[in-house]
């Protein structure tokens, strides 16, 4: 009896999280913080990961775990189903579910929560003035959760009165941003939808990659892709997460993973910065004949 | 400059330059093997590479066709060429086209080349072959395909899931990926090349001149051969038994004998003269005698017989005093064959030393004796004192003040040897052969007559006679043979 007494908390001791996960909202400080992230920032950059990641725990106080998923979808139905703490995501699938997530603070891109959409055409295309200029060709689209690389140029083609799902010949998800861009610079695409704050930083970061693509169109500005937390987070864990957040240009190893991040620092922020996404998806779900 | 024939070139140079020549033959061939080798190793890694690749990539696009995700498509199939470093470098795909079942492109690596649902065998000649060959066998294998002249060789792997065929991955390889491998090999070739000439040559270049140094004295020396006898002493002797070797060594014997032939023939010339003039002088000895001898008894009887007047008494002693010299010369030309004498002691021979050391003596000459007989020989005594006399008086003679003579007399062989040697004014070369002739002493005193008549008697008496001189040595060495072999 005594052994197996001693072998149960030996277990117990060398896998904390198997207990924690099933216990997460009675601690105050869970053993581990697991936030989901998703391609609205360069998240192939390992090193910077891991650099961010020691940064959170030790400001959190808890190791934190990034979870990284193809899609957005898996990380929205993952904070949905309060699989994880929080996530850095668009402002469309917020908008959608925003009543299963709690807005956690919003990132500051040249001083304000606002970033745009970029249509983007291969380089050697210096005809295309225009989204219907790309009628019959290959677009490129990021993700179909995303506003940017999605929900933008689909709202443009309904307002237009055109089809979107006839517009193109055909179209593709890349499933991430920075492949946006490449699929049309190497030609893939003829077309595609970009979030811009990615190809700003990939223009100073890999400037090849963004020189073989030419901007056609900036969108009107729209809420950064925000932070969320999952709905039944503490209050106290979702105070300390915004007020790391919040506080962290006012560090100096903060202000150097915001430098990395090309972002100014982090707003509290309100639904409102979301408005005109809210609209667009409405117009793009609205049934239609 | 001389133009000179290849052939005609020294063996100094003629064989390092074989050397040379064998030397890159054999690195010629040699590295046109390895390479002809490496191209088909390279060749068959490829092939395998890419099959391997190629069966890989085509699994892994299965899912994206399935699904028609063309960007999954197009990162599977962009995977192999974002390696660049290493090995795989070279085995980088110049080129990957995934076809639909109808041949209508998929995706490539080259979107811009091969856009979406273009059919690429129209515009491209490699494309109709690839097309022409997977047509002609409907059985979806793996195939390499190489159309004719193009740069490039394809491996065709069918994507089928379950038995269904979805396209056809195309790899295409640049032929240049051998180039650098290639290029490896002939750099380290020709390296290893340069550093065995560089041993060889220096090498080649010392042997060359140790096989061809003897040969050049030898063919230098049978130019001259013509002209004048070369020295067989100056002809190397080479411890070699080779061609060269032996070359050298018949050579010398050959320069040897020649020389010997040559003295021979100068000797036979000096004896057949010699001979010519004795029997000439025996001849005129003979005619003179005849009425000499009448003539010296008739001034006899003429003065015997009745007392004349002293004018007359005068004039037949003038012509009996000149009579008796011609008797006289004429008996010093002519040696007689016949002199009655006992056999020589070594008493007769200290007697000349007795004589010859007065006149020695005069000229504070040092005078070396050695005789070494000790009992008598059966050689005419009279003949053996007249050249002992005549040798030593010419060379107290030829002497300076305080010189060197020196006398030994001595039996070898059955033979007696009489050597006598002096320091004193030596014997030119081109007197030597008139030095035994009469009167051609050229010396102002005396006839001359003592080496004639010297010759004259170790002729008679079958012996041997052998003058040296050098300019601080003159040497005569005369051996008369007695006994049995006389």
């Amino acid at each position: 009896m005594h052994r197996r007494k001693f072998l149960l908390i030996l277990y117990c001791a060398a896998t904390p999280t198997f207990f924690r996960s099933a216990d997460t909202t009675a601690a105050t400080l869970p053993s581990e913080i697991r936030i989901g992230l998703t391609p609205v920032f360069l998240d192939d950059q390992l090193t910077f990961l891991k650099q961010l990641r020691v940064y959170f725990s030790d400001r959190l106080g808890a190791p934190v775990r990034f979870i990284q998923r193809g899609s957005y979808r898996e990380i929205v139905e993952l904070i949905r189903l309060g699989k994880i703490d929080f996530a850095w995501l668009c402002g469309f699938p917020y908008v959608r579910f925003k009543r299963e997530m709690r807005l956690l603070a919003v990132p500051l891109y040249y001083g304000n929560p606002l970033y745009q959409s970029y249509l983007i055409v291969p380089a050697s295309d210096t005809v295309t003035t225009s989204l219907l200029d790309l009628r019959g060709k290959l677009f490129a689209y990021s993700d179909p959760d995303s506003n940017s690389g999605y929900l933008y140029p689909q709202y443009q083609l309904l307002r237009a009165g055109e089809d979107p799902a006839n517009f193109f010949s055909r179209t593709f998800f890349t499933w991430a941003h920075r492949k946006v861009i490449e699929a049309v610079g190497v030609g893939l695409a003829q077309g595609g939808a970009v979030d811009g704050y990615i190809w700003d930083a990939l223009a100073s970061a890999r400037p090849e990659l963004t020189s073989a693509t030419r901007i056609v169109n900036r969108s009107p500005e729209f809420g950064f892709p925000p932070f969320v937390a999952r709905a039944n987070l503490p209050d106290d864990l979702l105070r300390k997460a915004r007020s790391m957040l919040l506080s962290m240009n006012a560090d100096a190893a903060g202000s150097v993973l915001l430098k990395t991040l090309n972002l100014d620092g982090f707003v509290e922020g309100n639904d409102r910065l979301f408005d005109s996404i809210d609209e667009m998806a409405r117009a793009v779900n609205k049934p239609r004949p | 400059m001389k133009f000179v024939r290849p052939a005609d070139l020294s063996l100094r140079y003629k064989i390092p330059l074989r050397v040379i020549a064998l030397v890159l033959i054999t690195a010629l061939v040699v590295t046109a093997s390895m390479v002809f080798r490496e191209y088909d190793e390279a060749r068959q890694d490829l092939v395998a590479h890419s099959a391997g690749l190629g069966r890989v990539l085509a699994e892994a696009l299965t899912a994206p066709m399935i699904h028609d995700d063309l960007w999954r498509a197009y990162e599977v199939i962009r995977s192999p060429q974002r390696r660049s470093s290493g090995e795989f470098e070279t085995l980088a795909t110049e080129i990957v086209v995934v076809l639909d079942p109808g041949f209508h492109t998929y995706v490539s690596t080259q979107p811009k080349r091969f856009p979406l649902g273009v059919y690429p065998a129209q515009q491209e000649a490699d494309f109709t072959q690839i097309q022409h060959v997977v047509e002609a066998d409907a059985t979806a294998i793996q195939r390499v395909i190489e159309p004719p002249q193009s740069n490039l060789i394809y491996m065709v792997t069918p994507v089928v899931a379950d038995g269904v065929l979805l396209g056809r991955l195309v790899l295409g390889y640049s032929q240049d990926v051998f180039l650098p491998r290639l290029k490896n090999l002939v750099g380290s070739s020709v390296q290893t090349t340069l550093v065995v000439l560089a041993v060889l040559l220096p090498l080649s270049a010392w042997w060359a001149r140790k096989l061809a140094d003897p040969l050049v004295v030898l063919a230098d020396a049978m130019d001259k051969m013509a002209v004048e006898l070369p020295d067989p002493e100056r002809i190397p002797t080479l411890p070699t038994g080779d061609e060269i070797g032996r070359l050298a060594k018949a050579f010398r014997g050959m320069l040897n004998d020649l020389r010997e032939k040559e003295q021979i023939e100068q000797q036979m010339l000096v004896s057949e003269r010699l001979a010519a003039v004795g029997r000439l002088s025996a001849g005129i000895a003979h005619e003179i005698n005849n009425p000499l001898g009448g003539m010296l008894n008739a001034l006899s009887t003429f003065r015997r017989h009745g007392a004349h007047d002293p004018q007359t008494e005068k004039t037949a002693s003038l012509l009996e005093r000149g009579l008796i010299q011609i008797r006289n010369t004429v008996a010093a030309l002519l040696v007689q064959a016949k002199v009655e004498s006992h056999p020589l002691t070594p008493e007769d021979i200290e007697d000349i030393h007795i004589l010859v050391a007065t006149a020695a003596k005069k000229k504070n000459a040092r005078f070396v004796w050695c005789n070494q007989i000790d009992a008598p020989l059966p050689l005419s005594s009279t003949r053996v004192r007249q050249i002992l006399l005549n040798l030593l008086q010419n060379a107290v003679q030829a002497i300076r003040e305080g010189g060197f003579v020196e006398c030994k007399t001595y039996v070898q062989n059955d033979r007696l040897i009489i050597v006598v040697e002096n320091d004193g004014s030596h014997i030119p070369q081109e007197r030597m052969t008139d030095l035994f002739e009469p009167f051609s002493s050229g010396r102002p005193d005396g006839y001359g007559l003592g080496l004639w008549v010297t010759y004259q008697i170790v002729k008679e008496m079958n012996g041997g006679l052998d003058v040296d001189s050098h300019p601080d040595m003159t040497r005569f060495a005369i051996d008369l043979p007695f006994g049995e072999s006389a």
